[in-house]
């Protein structure tokens, strides 16, 4: 009845179970967590705006972003993956999104920062719509738990426009 | 030895009844992992539910071994989800963050591009030669979940399929000698 066999499974079932119920409550409590992060972003710079020979419009930018990040993290935060996107509207889609930077936040004592620089990314349209153009930055967020669910969320940053003319 | 010895005379002493009954809980042991992974399919949308990170190109957030879990709904992609995805010719699928997405006014089609993470530059070089862009129907889901070092048993059984059999051997010869 009570063998080696049936110690064995019913040892390593409750320990897998007793696992699996710890990692489900380490992720539950991160609902608990209300964070209230703040950031800021100027654009600085129109380094260079042009066409492409493809037709595409493509303009690089100098910025500058602070934000507070710390209260996203908690004791189940693995990281903060964070980015800028240049969001706007153009007559042939309803949604463009462009990433221009992005950074990974190892730890809550990195999750204030300030930073001065170029768009990472490149930022193409898909066709030839920026002259003039009205665009938000947005900083999003994605929390990367140690195990569980992931949130993200983000901050919209508005009247953000580029110049009338290539340069 | 006696352990292994004891469990081979109740091998020897299964009558034609018992044997039957242990087929049929074994049966219903394959049948009901076999229930749980078709309604997770249901659940999630996501032609496979879970998949296992088998590249290091989301370090630090994923590594290899850890296991995500997708979800696919109607939502629309946008920057920064994780999403999986097929890429023609390729059989693996890939697990790569959006980092730009272009959707269409009048079809609500999208075009997105990924990056891994941990790698220098897009991922226009991994995709089918010439394409530029993904569209909706190369994704499998997106990531909503995330458990670390799960998915090494299957990386393990599937590089070394003598464990998986030498596994398989050993689970199902506890289910036939087991006596409750």
């Amino acid at each position: 009845m009570h063998s080696f066999g049936h110690r064995a499974n019913a040892l390593l079932t409750f320990a897998l179970t007793i696992l699996a119920l710890m990692c489900a409550m380490a992720s539950f409590s991160d609902n608990f967590n209300s964070p209230s992060p703040t950031a800021d972003v100027q654009v600085l710079n129109i380094n260079w705006f042009q066409k492409q020979p493809n037709g595409n419009d493509e303009v690089s930018l100098t910025f500058n972003i602070s934000a507070d990040l710390q209260s996203l993290f908690t004791w189940n935060t693995k990281q903060v993956f964070v980015f800028l996107a240049a969001e706007y509207e153009t007559p042939k889609n309803s949604m463009n999104q462009v990433s221009l930077w992005d950074g990974i936040i190892p730890s809550k004592e990195h999750a204030k920062f300030w930073i001065h620089t170029t768009n990472k990314y490149r930022f193409t349209d898909q066709g030839s719509n920026l002259r003039g153009k009205e665009f938000n930055l947005s900083l999003h967020w994605h929390v990367m738990p140690k195990t569980g669910k992931m949130f993200a969320d983000k901050i919209v940053m508005s009247g953000f426009r580029l110049p009338e003319e290539y340069r | 030895m006696g352990w292994i010895g004891e469990q081979i005379e109740s091998i020897k002493s299964i009558q034609i009844r018992q044997l039957l009954s242990q087929a049929i809980s074994l049966g219903m042991i394959v049948t009901s992992a076999l229930i749980i992974w078709k309604a997770l399919m249901c659940i999630t949308g996501s032609e496979s539910p879970v998949v296992v990170v088998l590249s290091g190109s989301m370090e630090p957030g994923f590594k290899r071994g850890d296991i995500l879990f997708l979800h696919m709904s109607k939502d629309p992609i946008r920057a920064g989800e994780i999403v999986v995805f097929n890429v023609d010719g390729r059989e693996i699928p890939i697990v790569h963050r959006v980092i730009k997405v272009h959707e269409r006014q009048d079809t609500g089609e999208v075009d997105v591009l990924t990056k891994g993470d941990n790698n220098y530059g897009d991922d226009r070089l991994l995709y089918a030669h010439g394409q530029l862009w993904l569209h909706r129907h190369h994704i499998m889901g997106r990531a909503v979940g995330f458990l670390p070092y799960v998915g090494w048993v299957t990386i393990i059984m599937t590089e070394k399929p003598i464990i998986k059999y030498i596994l398989i051997g050993a689970l199902g010869f506890l289910v036939l000698t087991s006596k409750d």
